[in-house]
């Protein structure tokens, strides 16, 4: 017995792409999400090439892959990363039903399709594609020719598209700018603050990465220099308490002259 | 291999984008879980393509991602919109228009 | 009978309708501002109609008698199918009489409420009423179809009604107007039954197809159709079951009573049988019910004349009467037609100067219409005392003032049918001469009973002048239609005319009713001239009493079809507020209750949504999957 080496394909790929398709469903954090999702994209893009449609498994792999979870992933860090879902359910039955439906779903409609299709046949593609000299051509005979209508709909739909995106994410500009002047004027103003620049992070012979807190003259740390995203990450703050105690000891050495 | 397997495969990854559609509260999963099953829609064309001599399945299956595409667009631009007036990213907070 | 086309000036016999149409239609269009000359456009305009009958006449008699039926159409008016309609005019013998009768009787009247009607505030809206009314007795009267005839029976009903109800500010006024309207109703309904069932028996509404055709009708068919159309005169003419209107009608001003309901709408009745007398000819049973409900009219009307205190009331029971004697004509069949136009023409000229009398009295006395308060007056007011004289002498059929003659005649046609019809009509006659004698008795001599700040006196020219002339009329009238007019023979080939041979001469019948009328004469002279009037009324006897209240025609109205209305009105609101409201209410109230519940699954949640349509797509698999299997 000859072992499938289209089954193989099938079973490592399927596999792929239910395991990761779960993972999406399942993980907490949107990104992690994110990543089960390309996961299942490639997967799906090596089952199209393995079904006789390699312009397919390109496209979904620039398309989705590409474009798709880039676009995803920026607005994710736009949403913010690091938010997490909390996984108490507020509806109550939704995820019962939710999944309770979902399997009688895959089950009616695997039991529906799947039995009227079995043993229909594989004719394959080699045929049609022998026709216009290749899997490309015989798609772009197609899109060219009887889908040449619902070809151009869909330009104007991504014309459509790509203009309420632009519409949507637009912000309205509800009063004039602020100029330099008045920016400047602002700066200096009762309780705006420091107007000057921030500390810079500290410099030292070891350490010079922005997660190092400067030293001030009187020896205590500024957090200040160091980056808001960086800070709040407690366990991410790099203290050299050498250099702090020498610091320390100078300043009351001074104090005692 | 018969090619009906693809056709499991692809309820199967459609029941798991519908239950994620339906468990889960964050807006871009929730448009992953859409994606999941445009694809999973996606493959049965495929599938079916191959298994009638056909090519018309893999030009529609074209058009679905060009579709989609358009639509994630939109979308994510309505999810980044929706995220700036209410700070949340949840389906569960725009719930003002009910009874 | 043979219908000549309108040449020549019969061609302009429309006009005769059109005059008064156009007078009513300028007077009630133009409002205050023909306040002014708008009553005597009025006058003209149905004096110009009447000057036009007289020469339609008079091209008429120069007319060879078959070629005296002309007929005009102005266009064709229905048109469905087969069935078309002409809106046509007939000029014949008949309806020539009539439209003497209503144009002369009526310009004496409309100049009468020149006088009458000087006072009143509305007095052109009056005079419109009275052209409205003169255009659709026209209309009635020439038209060649029923259909037409219909359309004119419901204007004159209309212009009853307005007029009636003119001084609508009294409350009894616009009561007595909707009673009219209301009964007159129910004898409409019968003519457009009448109508239907012409339609659909001949296939046409014109009097020469229905007339030409009539005879192959079966006579259970022809029955009916008398008997519909009888119930059309009773309600038009105040007859036995219908009479209870006319009484209250009374309440409108008197040149409507006169004109309307003494002279001329009331025989609208008379007219219709007389000119369907082909019905009633093949309806053996139809012209004994129409004899009946004669003979019972006659004695209602009579005894409530008798009884009544109100002058305009007690002329018209006696209204009544003598139209009951014009339906016992034409119940009689061919040998009564005849009498009847003839006693319907007399009696519109003495009627109308009896009621324009009774109006001139009351004019005189500040509108008091209690006999009881009257008296003596035949010095203060000799013109009326005069023509009233004459009116009453014609009346009660006194030789040779008119309506002897063709009262007379109708006795006489009564005993050519058989001696008990006969002698009802001589009792009659006989109660006629009591009441009358008492009303003028009461009213022109005994003493004066009147009240203290009442100063009778003669009324103006405009008002006496039309009473001369219906006195003459009444006078001398109908001496002159029968024996030099001789109204017989112009109106046989219209209506038909025979007479039967009867048991005693003519002359012995004539001595009857005249020794009974002069009996019924010399009792009301001895109760109410020799003796003194008391001015309240006595309660009398169980008969007075009854006649007081219409012989308890609205009682038994009330009993017969206003209680029983209220009643089912009733039910029906109630089935109304509980039962249709009910269900309504209550589906409404189940809808909303429902909608309260289910509005609860649009929680706003998209995700529910979503639920629910996964949930069905599911359901729809499985349905699917169920079908295949």
């Amino acid at each position: 017995m000859s072992i499938d080496g289209e089954l193989v394909v099938f079973i490592i790929c399927g596999g792929f792409t239910v395991v990761g398709a779960l993972g999406m469903v399942l993980s907490r954090k949107a990104v992690h999400s994110a990543l089960f999702i390309a996961m299942v994209m490639i997967n799906l893009a090596i089952l199209y090439v393995a079904n006789s449609a390699p312009f397919l498994g390109m496209v979904q792999i620039i398309v989705y892959t590409g474009a798709v979870m880039m676009l995803f992933l920026f607005v994710l860090m736009v949403v913010g990363v690091d938010s997490s879902d909390s996984l108490i359910e507020t509806i109550r039955g939704q995820r019962l039903f939710g999944i309770l439906f979902g399997v009688a779903l895959a089950v009616l409609l695997a039991g529906g399709i799947g039995t009227a299709l079995t043993d229909k046949g594989d004719v394959g593609l080699d045929a049609a594609n022998q026709e216009f000299g290749g899997n490309v051509e015989g798609i772009a005979n197609l899109i060219f020719s009887d889908f040449l209508f619902a070809f151009q709909a869909t330009a104007a739909l991504l014309i459509t598209a790509g203009l309420g995106a632009v519409i949507l994410t637009h912000r309205e500009a509800w009063k004039p700018k602020a100029t330099q002047k008045e920016l400047s004027v602002g700066r200096f103003m009762v309780g705006a603050g420091h107007p000057g620049n921030k500390p810079n992070p500290g410099v030292y012979a070891r350490h010079n990465a922005v997660n190092t807190p400067a030293i001030l003259p009187d020896g205590s740390l500024s957090l200040e220099s160091v980056p808001e995203p960086v800070r709040s990450r407690d366990d991410s703050l790099i203290i050299d308490h050498r250099v702090v105690s020498t610091v320390v000891e100078l300043v009351e050495g001074e104090d005692q002259n | 291999m018969d090619p009906v397997y693809y056709i499991y495969l692809a309820t199967i990854l459609f029941s798991i984008g519908a239950v994620g559609v339906l468990v889960r509260r964050n807006a871009i999963i929730v448009f992953m879980s859409v994606e999941l099953m445009l694809n999973a829609a996606n493959l049965v064309f495929v599938a079916f393509a191959r298994m009638n001599g056909n090519l018309d399945g893999q030009t529609v299956a074209f058009f679905v991602m060009v579709v989609a595409a358009a639509e994630v667009v939109v979308g994510l631009a309505i999810i980044v919109q929706v995220f700036r007036t209410r700070q949340s990213a949840s389906i569960d907070e725009p719930n003002l228009l009910k009874y | 009978m043979t219908v000549m086309p309108a040449e020549g000036l019969f061609s302009l016999m429309w006009l005769l309708i059109a005059l008064p149409l156009a007078s009513a239609a300028i007077l009630l269009s133009t409002g205050r501002r023909s306040n002014s000359w708008g009553p005597y456009l009025g006058v003209l305009s149905v004096c110009a109609s009447a000057v036009l009958g007289v020469l339609l006449l008079i091209e008429m008699m120069g007319l060879p008698t078959e070629e005296r039926a002309i007929t005009q159409v102005a266009y064709q008016w229905v048109f469905v199918g087969n069935f078309t309609v002409d809106l046509a005019f007939q000029l014949d013998q008949l309806s020539i009489v009539f439209i003497l009768l209503i144009t002369i009787v009526g310009s004496l009247i409309h100049i009468y409420s020149l006088g009458y009607m000087s006072h009143d505030p509305d007095k052109r809206k009056f005079f419109g009423y009275l052209n409205l009314f003169v255009a659709a007795m026209l209309l009635l009267v020439m038209a060649n179809n029923y259909l037409l005839l219909y359309v004119g029976w419901e204007g004159v009903g209309l212009a009853s009604y307005l007029l009636i109800g003119f001084w609508q500010h009294k409350r009894t006024a616009a009561a007595a107007a909707k009673k009219a309207f209301i009964i007159n109703r129910i004898g409409d309904v019968g003519l457009s039954l009448a109508i239907m069932l012409m339609f659909v028996t001949f296939g046409s509404v014109t009097f020469s197809d229905v007339f030409g055709s009539a005879t192959q009708a079966s006579e259970g068919t022809l029955t009916a159709i008398g008997l519909l159309l009888l119930l059309a005169a009773a309600g038009k003419s105040a007859q036995f079951p219908l009479q209870a209107w006319l009484l209250d009608a009374m309440e409108g001003p008197t040149p409507v009573s006169a004109l309307i309901h003494a002279a001329t709408m009331v025989t609208a009745g008379v007219y219709l049988i007389a000119r369907s007398n082909v019905i009633y000819n093949n309806a053996e049973w139809a012209a004994m019910a129409v004899i009946v409900v004669a003979l019972i009219t006659i004695f209602m009307g009579a005894i409530i004349g008798s009884a009544k205190d109100d002058i305009k009331k007690a002329l018209a029971g006696s209204t009544m009467s003598q139209i009951g004697y014009m339906m016992l004509a034409v119940g009689l069949g061919p040998i009564g037609y005849v009498f009847a136009i003839f006693h319907l023409v007399t009696h519109g000229v003495f009627k109308a100067g009896l009621f324009l009398g009774a109006g001139s009295v009351m004019h005189g006395m500040d509108d008091n219409v209690n006999m009881r308060r009257y008296g003596a007056l035949r010095s203060v007011m000799v013109i009326t005392f005069i023509t009233f004289m004459a009116g009453y002498l014609a009346i009660i059929g006194i030789p040779p003032f008119s309506g002897f003659w063709s009262k007379d005649e109708i006795i006489h046609a009564a005993f050519e049918r058989g001696w008990f019809i006969g002698g009802a009509a001589v009792l009659a006659a006989g109660i006629t001469g009591f009441y009358m004698t008492r009303m003028v008795a009461m009213t022109f001599f005994g003493k004066k009973r009147w009240e203290s700040d009442v100063h009778p006196h003669e009324s103006s020219a405009v008002m006496t002048i039309p009473l001369i002339i219906l006195g003459l009329g009444s006078t001398f009238l109908g001496m002159a239609l029968l024996l030099w007019g001789d109204i017989k023979s112009w109106l046989e080939p219209v209506v038909g005319y025979e007479s039967e041979p009867t048991p005693l001469p003519t002359t012995a019948y004539i001595g009857i009713t005249l020794i009974v009328v002069i009996a019924g004469a010399l009792i009301g002279w001895i109760s109410y001239a020799r003796r003194e009037v008391p001015v309240d009324a006595p309660s009398g006897n169980w008969l007075t009493r009854a006649a007081r209240r219409d012989l308890y025609g609205d009682a038994v109205n009330h009993a017969l079809v206003v209680a029983p209305t209220n009643y089912a009105a009733r039910a029906l609101v109630w089935c109304d507020a509980r039962a249709i409201d009910g269900f309504v209410n209550g589906s409404a109230a189940v809808v909303g209750g429902l909608s309260g519940r289910l509005r609860r699954t649009q929680s706003g949640f998209i995700r529910s949504y979503a639920l629910s349509m996964v949930g069905g797509a599911v359901l729809v698999l499985l349905a699917l999957l169920l079908v295949r299997i």
